[in-house]
């Protein structure tokens, strides 16, 4: 069927601190390696109100999420104890619309990891 | 407090020691994202769950810094070693000031 | 093949269509999105099938003369009937109906008799598409399909009927209900209700089905209606499954799917070690498998239309051969199993005026398959149009519905054919054009764009009341132009808002009434019809 009327699922509000900003935050304006961190997420979100997502990096000591597309980009940051038993976690997450989401790993060597994912949330299709 | 916020994780019984287990945690929480208009036009105001730990026996596994882009009822899987028998603890702190508490032991064997 | 051979043969009878030699050790049949088709009917399939990226001019991607000539079906035979759209209405009322499901019984018994152990595999969207089927909560097809036999199944439109009674149907099946990707939406693992595969031992061989059902169904369907699952491809779980089953002892792993056909392609190409890739989802029907890699893909048709045959050679733990043939159920020359004829006419019995109450008549060819606007769609936004007064109407993509024959009554059961659903409120509202366009954008990308796990599924939305010109290979938000407003002939004005009436929101809590009643009012006050009004899509094909 035709999912036509609810398209967002967070309303356009005022623009906060934006997506550079937070990154510069995080990173101390350090250099991000393109390797080193991986975020798993659907190509296409079922319910963009919870579209699982997964981070790890190797030595991570912490990994930051930001939703590029949000009215608010922050998602979240996991950082990992002595007794994590690997740097991954997984969670459900909130997008507005189609967009790039972005996780960024602080390993423990002080350096940092930049990767970014595309997902689909779509208003909805018809079914064959 | 939010009502009717349960906790809710699976740990397993029991570990080898040493041994590397996944967790899987659920809090049923509406986590209102401060943006949602209710019906006559006025913002409802935020109110979430802003960070998960988890420890065991004091020394921490994970720790979370939560905003409103997370998705109500909160979910959260992660690996934790365990070297010993003891106790997990798991901590939800809500914008309220309440902190959801939860706790697993493990045996070891 | 063998359909070349028969199609020079003068003699076209039951005994041909079942002709087949047997061979190696193993037989499966499967049949797929039946759509609670029980009884004979037409169906004409797309004249327009268009793939995009790697699938361009691809195999389930062609129709009419390019199909005849790829599978070297002559014009104006049965199977140019059975598998192409031109001259529809002539061939049709020269072959007949089609389907049925005493006379699919009848072939799957013939089946049997060369081979017993055949397995059979339904590959889902069984139980819905009719006013009983809607009526019954499926148990109609359910009551039908167990009297078949089936080993296996796997589902999409099932979901449609709500987890509750999804639960209560599953639970008392005397087969296997498959999806190694149906999962449990709150912790994420595999849902106990549905197992991932099922092992057979069948002529010495160890087989292993795997289900796969319908990756999106939230996103194509309601999924307020099935909030416990979460589906998805999935496929490196689809890779520990084949692994796990290989290192089980399986010899073949046969994969009961419901990805639809690009999507399976895809998967082929990621997932090592499955044989048979039993497809379903997108109603294609073809004559030969297709490859990829070492996987054989099977396309076996929609509403009761075809049962593929397919014999494996499994020697070793490995398979070394497949014989294929594609069997078009021809109503008029296949005899109906008595018992299940009589076994169909119960279910129908207690529905029997509702389902003949003839509503009106048919001047034009009625169809649907196809990328844009059937007839049978155009008459459907017509009578939103006209009975919900609105200046444009939308109708879902669906590939399900049978076709009318012109001079044909159109009777209640005909139009539930084409709309009975679980959430057929046909809503009146405004959109601004702007919006209007998101959602033709929306539409159109979940359809064309080039990497298939992006498709969800369905054919275009329909439109009444506006035209449009698709740019196929434009990316998302680029493809839609030229949006005009049919009734004053100017551009659609982005901040405008129209009135627009459609149904099958995945929307909870959409109101309007049911589309059946929208489309057997306008009929009626037609009386006779001829097609409707027919939407200026402009389309441009990928280069
Ligand atoms: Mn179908
Ligand atoms: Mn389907």
């Amino acid at each position: 069927g035709l999912g036509a009327l609810a398209l967002s699922v967070l309303p356009v509000g005022a623009s906060a601190a934006t997506v550079d900003e937070l990154i510069a935050e995080f990173t101390g304006g350090a250099e991000m390696a393109d390797t080193g961190v991986t975020l798993t997420a659907p190509e296409i979100a079922e319910n963009g109100n919870t579209v699982p997502i997964e981070v790890s990096a190797e030595n991570a000591a912490a990994i930051m999420v930001l939703a590029t597309g949000n009215p608010t980009p922050p998602v979240g940051t996991f950082a990992f104890g002595p007794l994590a038993g690997a740097r991954n976690a997984s969670t459900r997450i909130r997008l507005a619309k189609s967009q790039e989401v972005i996780a960024i790993a602080r390993l423990e060597d002080g350096t940092f990891a930049r990767t970014s994912a595309e997902v689909k949330v779509t208003i909805g299709g018809c079914g064959g | 407090m939010a009502d009717g916020v349960t906790p809710r994780v699976k740990v397993p019984k029991s570990a080898e020691a040493g041994e590397v287990i996944t967790i899987k945690t659920l809090i049923s929480h509406p986590m209102e994202s401060g943006q949602r208009k209710d019906d006559d036009g006025n913002v409802i105001p935020r109110s979430i769950i802003n960070r998960f730990t988890c420890d065991f026996n004091g020394e921490n596994v994970i720790d979370v810094k939560m905003e409103p882009a997370m998705s109500t009822n909160p979910y959260f899987e992660f690996e934790a070693k365990v070297p010993e028998a003891g106790d997990f603890t798991f901590k939800w702190y809500d914008d309220d000031g309440s902190v959801y508490e939860e706790t697993k032991s493990v045996a070891i064997g | 093949g063998n359909w070349a051979r028969l199609a020079a043969q003068d003699k076209f009878d039951q005994d041909t269509l079942l002709e087949f030699e047997t061979f190696g050790n193993v037989t499966l049949m499967h049949v797929t999105d039946i759509h609670a088709q029980l009884k004979p009917i037409y169906f004409r399939e797309p004249s327009v099938n268009i793939g995009v990226g790697d699938n361009r001019g691809k195999v389930p991607h062609i129709t009419g003369e390019e199909f005849r000539v790829r599978y070297g079906i002559g014009g104006g035979t049965p199977l140019d009937y059975a598998l192409t759209y031109d001259d529809f209405v002539a061939q049709a009322q020269a072959y007949g109906k089609v389907g049925g499901l005493d006379r699919v019984s009848t072939v799957l018994n013939a089946i049997r008799a060369d081979r017993p152990d055949a397995l059979l595999l339904d590959g889902g969207d069984t139980w819905h598409g009719s006013m009983t089927c809607l009526k019954t909560e499926g148990q109609d097809m359910v009551n039908v399909m167990n009297a078949l036999k089936p080993d296996a199944m796997t589902f999409h439109w099932e979901f449609t009927l709500g987890s509750e009674r999804v639960q209560e149907i599953v639970e008392g099946l005397p087969f296997a209900a498959l999806g190694q990707n149906i999962f449990d939406a709150e912790w994420d693992e595999p849902a106990e209700l549905f197992k991932p595969y099922e092992f057979f031992e069948r002529g010495g061989v160890k087989i292993a089905v795997i289900g796969q059902a319908f990756p999106y169904m939230p996103i194509a369907n309601p999924g307020w209606m099935f909030p416990e699952y979460s589906f998805g491809i999935r496929d490196e779980h689809m890779q520990q499954m084949v692994d796990e089953v290989r290192a089980a002892g399986a010899e073949l792993v046969v994969c009961l799917s419901h990805n639809g056909f690009d999507v399976d392609k895809k998967m082929a190409g990621i997932v090592n070690g499955i044989d048979v890739i039993l497809s379903g989802h997108t109603h294609d029907a073809l004559p030969e498998p297709v490859l990829v890699g070492q996987t054989h893909i099977i396309a076996s048709g929609s509403n009761g239309k075809f049962v593929s045959r397919v014999d494996l050679d499994v020697r070793d733990g490995k398979m070394m051969g497949i014989r294929h043939k594609l069997i078009p159920i021809f109503s008029d020359l296949i005899t109906p199993d008595a018992e299940i004829t009589k076994l169909i006419d119960a279910q129908r019995a207690p529905y029997l005026d509702e389902l003949t109450h003839v509503v009106g008549k048919s001047d034009a060819l009625l169809y649907r398959r196809g990328n844009f606007n059937g007839t049978w769609d155009d008459l459907i936004c017509d009578a939103l149009l006209s009975e919900r007064e609105a200046e444009i109407a939308l109708s879902p993509g669906v590939r399900w519905g049978p076709s009318i024959l012109p001079g044909q009554d159109i009777t209640r059961e005909d139009i539930f054919n084409v709309t009975a659903m679980t959430y057929p409120n046909a809503y009146r509202t405004e959109m601004t054009g702007e919006f209007l366009k998101v959602v033709l954008e929306d539409v159109g990308d979940n359809l064309f764009n080039p990497d298939p796990y992006y498709q969800q599924g369905g054919d275009m939305v329909r439109v009444g009341g506006m035209g449009f010109k698709m740019d196929i290979a434009k990316p998302q938000g680029q493809r839609i132009s030229d949006m005009t407003l049919l009734s004053s002939g100017e551009p659609i004005d982005p901040q405008r808002s129209y009135v627009v009436a459609g149904w099958a929101s995945v929307n909870e809590g959409t109101e309007g009434p049911p589309i059946w009643d929208v489309v057997e009012s306008h009929i009626a006050k037609m009386g006779s019809v001829s097609q409707g009004a027919a939407t200026p899509v402009k389309v441009v094909l990928p280069e």
